[in-house]
């Protein structure tokens, strides 16, 4: 059946099975392969991304669910090739090994960035928890969201078209 | 790599557009709402539904209100939502004890509490929580609603009162004053469903309890609930041996199976523990107001 929605800003319309999955859709369907997919059981949260600007686990939501919706994918994050303070963040800190569980740990946290700018590491931590880690021990992840929360957390400035905002974005982020 | 077999889908626009799919097609078809406990099913091919009726554009089913004398919460109010809502907090901090034990953020941005009680898994969270306050389920048909009391919602593991052409529109629970309630579960690792869970509430008049409601999940109660306990406190004090003794029915009337979360003798003991521990904070709560109890279960 077909099916358009508003992947990172632009309307994309395909013809799916209903039982296709989101995440299957955005890698394989759009070539978005930033969304990973490992566990297919709803533990692990590599397949994170936002539907309607909230965090979902896109291996236990089928594409058609998302018909008429908005849906953002990592690769929404950085600003023409510059990375956004908490893509910096993970650099800076350390917050990746392998790197599988990234573009979903990105997509929690800057949830989490956008609706609380200063979490504490109680918070950031509760806030990954639908997150697996295998490699980093959570330990420097949490490090890279703070990075971001002192560094400006960047969304909103970065996605705002007010040219001083973005300067400031880009001061913090080379600084 | 999972996936379901193939089916139709439909996506409902109003109540009764979906009421009149789900006639139309009979016991072929399905309703989908946060598809967190459907869709891990439909991947293993353990429900495998020829159409699947999204009801999550359903206008009018999001909602958590205080109407008379009852709090009603929409069906498709989703896990996150009743974790931060003020009316559930301010009446039953229950409802937030047990959402921050519920799975993780991101499936309780999906999940609801219409698929959790229809759901009818017998260590379901939030069915514990409406079964111990006593509240019910709204059901409508194409002949309009009729409301049954949680405690007789599940007909069995996996089974609702919910007919075929039905859905669950709205839980229901009584307001009450000088209440307090409180939620404790044990899991083992975050996110876990659990190895056991008790919910509680009490409700004083001075030092006595005026009413009392219990919840258990995934000890095998009958209900989900202890109506001998519940008997032997109300008229009571609402004192720590009063809760001990309560323990102690729970503790012995209900029948856990052993499986990969532990054997017998332990969710007997949590059971009986968790259900002391919902009782002393609901009463602490119904004394100085809605306090918020730190849950943690490291020593249960
Ligand atoms: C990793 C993970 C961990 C979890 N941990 C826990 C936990 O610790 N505790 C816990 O309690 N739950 C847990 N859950 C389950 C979670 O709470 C689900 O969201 C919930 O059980 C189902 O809600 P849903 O809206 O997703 O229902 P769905 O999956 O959409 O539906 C479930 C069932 O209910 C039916 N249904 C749904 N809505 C209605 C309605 N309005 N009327 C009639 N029938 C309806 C569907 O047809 C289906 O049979 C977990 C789930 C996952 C994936
Ligand atoms: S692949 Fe979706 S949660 Fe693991
Ligand atoms: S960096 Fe390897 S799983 Fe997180």
């Amino acid at each position: 059946m077909e099916v358009t929605i508003t992947v990172n800003g632009t309307a994309v319309t395909r013809d799916v099975e209903p039982r296709m999955l989101l995440v299957h859709f955005v890698r394989d369907e759009l070539g978005l392969t930033g969304t990973h997919w490992a566990c297919d059981t709803t533990n692990c949260g590599a397949c994170t991304l936002w539907v309607d600007d909230t965090p979902v686990k896109s291996c236990t939501m089928l594409a058609v669910m998302a018909d008429g919706h908005t849906v953002r994918t990592v690769e929404d994050l950085d600003t023409g090739g510059q990375l956004n303070p908490l893509q910096e963040g993970f650099m800076q800190e350390h917050g990746l090994q392998c790197g599988f569980c990234t573009p979903g740990m990105l997509m929690t946290g800057q949830w989490l960035l956008d609706r609380d700018p200063d979490p504490d590491e109680a918070t950031i931590r509760e806030a990954i928890s639908g997150n697996l880690c295998r490699c980093t021990g959570y330990e420097n992840i949490v490090r890279a969201v703070r990075w971001a929360a002192e560094h400006g957390n960047g969304e909103a400035e970065a996605t705002d078209d007010d040219a001083s905002a973005d300067v400031e974005t880009s001061d913090e982020v080379t600084a | 790599m999972q996936v379901p077999e193939t089916f139709d889908y439909e996506r409902a626009s109003t109540v009764e557009d979906a009421i009149q799919r789900l006639t139309a097609h009979g016991d072929e078809a399905r309703v989908i709402a946060g598809g967190h406990s459907l869709l891990p099913m439909m991947k293993l091919r353990l429900a495998v539904p020829e159409v699947l009726i999204d009801i999550n554009d359903l206008p009018g089913l999001d909602h958590v209100r205080l109407d008379g004398d009852e709090l009603a919460i929409g069906a498709l109010v989703r896990h996150a939502a009743i974790l931060d809502d003020p009316i559930l907090g301010e009446h039953y901090p229950i409802f937030a004890d047990a959402e921050r034990k519920i799975a993780d953020p991101l499936v309780r941005n999906r999940g609801t509490i219409g698929g959790s009680l229809c759901q009818a898994d017998p260590a379901e969270d939030l069915s514990a929580v409406v079964t111990a306050l006593k509240g019910s389920c709204v059901i409508q048909s194409a002949n309009g609603r009729r409301t049954v009391p949680m405690r007789e919602f599940h007909t069995g593991p996996w089974e609702t009162a919910v007919g075929d052409a039905e859905l669950l529109v709205e839980v229901r629970i009584p307001v009450r004053t000088s209440v307090g309630s409180s939620y404790h579960k044990v899991e083992r690792r975050v996110g876990d469903w659990a190895v056991a869970a008790a919910g509680a509430f009490v409700q004083l008049d001075g030092d006595t309890i005026a009413a009392v409601g219990l919840g258990l999940s995934a000890v095998g109660a009958p209900d989900m609930t202890c109506p001998d306990a519940e008997q032997a406190l109300v008229g009571g004090p609402a004192s720590a041996e009063a809760f001990a003794e309560a323990a102690r029915i729970v503790h012995d009337a209900v029948s856990p199976t052993a499986d990969q979360r532990g054997p017998v003798d332990y969710k007997r003991h949590l059971a009986g523990e968790l259900t002391r521990r919902a009782l002393t904070d609901a009463a602490r709560r119904a004394r100085s107001g809605s306090d918020p109890v730190d849950s943690e279960e490291g020593n249960a």
